[in-house]
């Protein structure tokens, strides 16, 4: 029966022959409202955009609420919710097994910046090729609600309790340890991280990025300091920033004096328009004082802090294969009998 | 602090002037960074050299310089390569044991010591030789920076008049030993000859012993445990390392890293492995995790602390089923322990490693031919398994020197487990990560990167059903567990049954594992010589147990169980897999001093137990 005149238009796909519904996951167990799942939506739109394969990526994830999200976004991936605090290894140890995969990890405050600190760190200093995202509401959400190291000064928890102590940056921590690209976002400033997801995607090496992503339930009210109503009065963007990848042809002008060009490993371009005139986001030294005095003005400081698309990564500094380590072949990962032979000689 | 036990030899033994052949014990005291390794080692080589079964143990502190230091040497012509608690021949070159080294001599033995530690004056009933090293070092080894280090070449020299082994042996060792550095080599090998013209001159031959030319070491090879799993795991095809410096195990990534920088660079300069020093035990396993879970074969290896580390992950492992080589080679605990001594410790804890229902596949080698060959039964079995298996050495075993057949190449290619591919897919059209489809426990993983929309699954240490997808039913979990119980059940016909010696008849069986093994070889025939008594011997070489195991304990009255660590560990998994009425047969010989086990201490302790 071919009765019918009218049909339903074919769904919108990307460059690769994808649609959108191709990079969705399960449905959200998180709470109505919670920043992470803004993430999720972002991720999946920026996959989607740039037209990666599900089946190249790894998504990787700690223990906690962020760490839960990779369930709720792209489903042809494979994934890894490991241990609390310890993705990073098992990230690490995937890429190098398979340095074809584009590895995201998904972490927390309290994942990396309390129990997942000292990975957290060895991570940043190897720029291994990863995504690294952070979803940061200043609170241990799985727990009901105690701070996390990244809460800061003087907030205050529901039931009254202020904080102490200082914050843990994690974007001064990747830029002095050795990140090459370090931004902050917030989960409701959808154009920012969508934007600077993509250029994520582009990179080649560690990009960590913190993404403010309140906690509707344990640390959205009044005292608060990583709330919707804070973020939205207190966000103090560096740059506007936006992104050409490498495939869309487009040569849009634009102006040096107000821009700044980055051009990413796969030659894509990342634009960011100044919004402080002598912002060079290709400083390290620069970044990390600009971020300690975001600390003294009690701003919250986002955009791009720190990029260098140019640093090898650690799968470049390691040499190894082209090949994936994991599927190379017998021939290959099994020396001769000769070999067995000279070695046995020279222990004789 | 004394290294030698209290001598068990009848006084009367050494009275009358004998000849002693291919049979000894020879000690050296130093002090440690003062160089005498390498004198040791061509003491030994030289040794090995001749034809005659020989040892070597270093007892040495954690420490990098300035403590005791003990080497011993046992040479044995009957094969004996365990540790002997009595010392034949002692090299007194630390002043600050020297005394006690002494002291603790049974009578008869000799000593040869530096001239001016005076040690001739302590006993009447040992055999002196006294050397004037700083004397001698001086002519051979103008700079005196050096002398420090040439010194102890003397004795070696010494040594190989008064036991008449082969100079051109000595030469030959020495050649091996600085094998690339030709102005090292003629250095030391004048100290050696300096050393032994002394001792032509001046030291008329007053001992009993001599090394004679045999030919018990043809073809063999002398390599330490580490070496040779590391050489194990690249023929396996390893392909990620993640270590952590520990003692007694950084020998192993670091004898890998050698291998692999020589024998697994592609042509096209590449290297077809990655090796990371982690941050710490943590992070070595999770990495070994990531990897194994992307598909490589990955390893990782450590001792007693990292192995408390790396609990939490091991149960991830267990759970997730990803598959992962763990070395352990065990230094004495808890805690901190005694870092530079062996044991047994660990075998418990790292059966049942991590929190829950957990219980680990562990290999257990006792010689270096078998780090070598269960490197590859490892990657196999955990491949196969889809789990974590440990290799249980030791200190003695991975840090010292060991004769050993030449290995042998891996004849059985190398298989994969059960991984589903593009192709599988598109016939299957999808799986289910945690289905048993096959009744054996074992389900069919894919790898990341696998080019088909239902590749994918979530590896998760959270509750999970058969597709991997979250879920906190009782069922689900329930029969998820009982399912990876099956698979251990299953691998006990897969892992390395025991090495079984029976006549059928003996009463008394005994069971041990791992370096013990030396020590019972040797106690046997102390048992059947000394005592007429006959035993039968099971070596464990894995756990879970095998039907073997249990048919042992069945078929004998009484079973001791030897191992190396204070609460009888394996002797408590014995109890728990053996059938009630079996477990009365089992008694415990266990030794936790530090020191590799020898011969004499279990066969007394078993005659004790015997009530003889």
């Amino acid at each position: 029966m071919a009765a019918t005149t009218t049909s339903a238009p074919p769904p919108k796909t990307n460059r690769i022959g994808l649609a959108v519904i191709d990079y969705r996951g399960g449905k959200t167990t998180l709470c109505a409202g919670c920043g992470h799942n803004a993430i999720s939506e972002r991720i999946i739109d920026a996959m989607y955009e740039m037209g990666v394969k599900p089946e190249r990526v790894a998504k990787l994830s700690g223990i906690g609420c962020s760490s839960k999200s990779p369930a709720y976004f792209m489903g042809r991936s494979h994934s890894f919710n490991a241990v609390h605090g310890r993705m990073p290894s098992v990230a690490t140890g995937a890429v190098l097994a398979n340095r074809s995969l584009m590895a995201l990890g998904v972490s927390g405050d309290g994942d990396t910046a309390s129990i997942g600190m000292g990975q957290f760190v060895h991570l940043m200093r190897r720029n291994l090729p990863l995504i690294y995202i952070i979803e940061d509401n200043g609170v241990y959400g799985l727990t009901k609600g105690q701070f996390s190291a990244t809460a800061d000064l003087g907030s205050k928890l529901k039931t009254g309790v202020i904080n102490d102590l200082p914050p843990v940056d994690t974007c001064a921590m990747a830029v002095t340890l050795g990140a090459t690209f370090v931004g902050r976002s917030f989960s409701g400033d959808k154009r920012q991280l969508h934007a600077m997801l993509k250029a994520a995607i582009a990179h080649h090496g560690t990009v960590m990025l913190d993404v403010v992503s309140p906690c509707v339930t344990f640390n959205d009210h009044e005292g608060s300091t990583k709330s919707y109503k804070y973020m939205k009065d207190h966000d103090e963007p560096l740059q506007e920033v936006s992104f050409v990848p490498a495939f869309e042809d487009i040569s849009v002008e634009y102006d040096p004096g107000s821009t700044v060009e980055v051009t990413m490993h796969d030659g894509s371009r990342l634009r960011l328009r100044k919004l402080e005139e002598d912002y060079d986001p290709t400083d390290r030294i620069r970044a990390i004082t600009r971020l300690n005095e975001a600390h003294e003005k009690g701003e919250v400081l986002t955009g791009v802090f720190y990029v260098n698309p140019k640093a090898p990564s650690f799968v470049d500094l390691l040499n190894i294969a082209e090949q994936p380590l994991a599927t190379l072949p017998e021939s290959v990962v099994r020396p001769g009998r000769e070999v067995l032979e000279q070695v046995m000689e020279e222990l004789r | 602090m004394a290294t030698t036990d209290v001598a068990l030899r009848e006084a009367s033994g050494r009275a009358e002037p004998k000849h002693v052949v291919n049979d000894m014990s020879i000690q050296v005291a130093t002090v440690n960074g003062s160089g005498s390794q390498s004198s040791n080692s061509v003491l030994l080589r030289s040794i090995f050299q001749m034809g005659v079964p020989v040892s070597g143990k270093n007892l040495f502190p954690s420490n990098i310089a300035g403590l005791p230091t003990w080497y011993t040497i046992r040479a044995n012509k009957d094969g004996y390569i365990a540790r002997k608690k009595e010392i034949d021949f002692v090299i007194a070159m630390n002043p600050e044991t020297a005394q006690e080294d002494v002291m603790s001599l049974a009578a008869g033995a000799a000593v040869l010591y530096d001239e001016p530690l005076n040690l001739n004056s302590l006993r009447a009933d040992l055999i002196f030789y006294s050397v004037p090293y700083d004397k001698l070092v001086a002519p051979v080894c103008p700079e005196a920076k050096l002398r420090k280090l040439v010194r102890n070449m003397i004795y070696v020299g010494v040594v190989a008049k008064l036991l008449e082994i082969d100079m051109g042996e000595v030469e030959k060792a020495i050649r091996k030993q600085f094998s690339k550095k030709v102005k090292a080599a003629n250095l030391n090998l004048a100290a050696v000859q300096a050393g032994y013209d002394y001792a032509a001159a001046n030291l008329p031959k007053r001992d009993p012993y001599f090394i004679q030319r045999m030919d018990k070491t043809k073809g063999k090879i002398i390599i330490d445990g580490n070496s040779a799993a590391a050489l194990g795991c690249m023929f396996a095809g390893v392909t990620v390392v993640s270590w952590y410096p520990i003692t007694p195990s950084s020998s192993l990534p670091e004898a890998t890293i050698e291998y692999m920088k020589r024998f697994r660079v592609g042509a096209d300069g590449k290297a077809t492995f990655a090796i990371v020093q982690a941050e710490d035990e943590l992070a070595a396993i999770g990495m070994v995790i990531g990897a194994g879970w992307a598909g490589a074969r990955a390893m990782t290896a450590t001792a007693g602390p990292g192995i408390s580390l790396m609990a939490e992950f091991s149960g991830l492992a267990y759970y997730t089923e990803i598959p992962g080589v763990i070395w352990d080679i065990q230094r004495v605990g808890p805690s901190t322990g005694l870092p530079t001594r062996t044991s047994q410790g660990d075998m418990l804890s790292t059966a049942f490693l991590s929190h829950g229902d957990t219980k680990h596949i562990l290999l257990i080698p006792c010689s270096a031919e078998e780090c070598f060959s269960m490197a590859q039964d490892a990657f196999e079995l955990a491949e196969q398994f889809q789990t974590l298996v440990f290799v249980m050495s030791d200190l003695d075993l991975g840090m010292n020197n060991w004769m050993a057949d030449p290995f042998k190449y891996p004849e059985k290619p190398i298989k994969r487990g059960k991984v589903l591919d593009k192709e599988e897919l598109d016939r299957l059209g999808g799986f289910a990560r945690y289905k048993d489809v096959d009744g054996d426990g074992i389900p069919y993983r894919t790898l990341p990167g696998t080019d088909h929309p239902a590749a994918a699954w979530f590896a998760r240490g959270s509750g999970h059903n058969e597709k991997g997808q979250y879920s906190e039913r009782p069922d689900d979990y329930e029969r998820n567990m009982e399912r990876i119980n099956r698979k251990f059940e299953t691998a006990r016909s897969f892992v390395p049954r025991p090495d079984v010696v029976a006549n059928g008849s003996s009463k008394i069986g005994i069971i041990a594992y791992g370096t013990s093994h030396w020590a019972i070889v040797e106690s046997r025939d102390q048992l059947r010589k000394e005592y007429s008594i006959e035993t039968d011997y099971l070596r464990l070489r894995a756990y879970p147990f095998t039907r073997e195991v249990h048919d042992f304990v069945k078929t004998h009255d009484r079973v001791y169980v030897v191992e190396q660590n204070r609460d009888a560990q394996m002797m408590s998994l014995l109890k728990l897999d053996l059938e009630p009425a079996l477990v009365t047969r089992l008694r415990s010989i266990a030794h936790i001093h530090g020191l590799p086990m020898d011969a004499r201490s279990v066969t007394d302790e078993l005659m004790t137990m015997e009530g003889k």
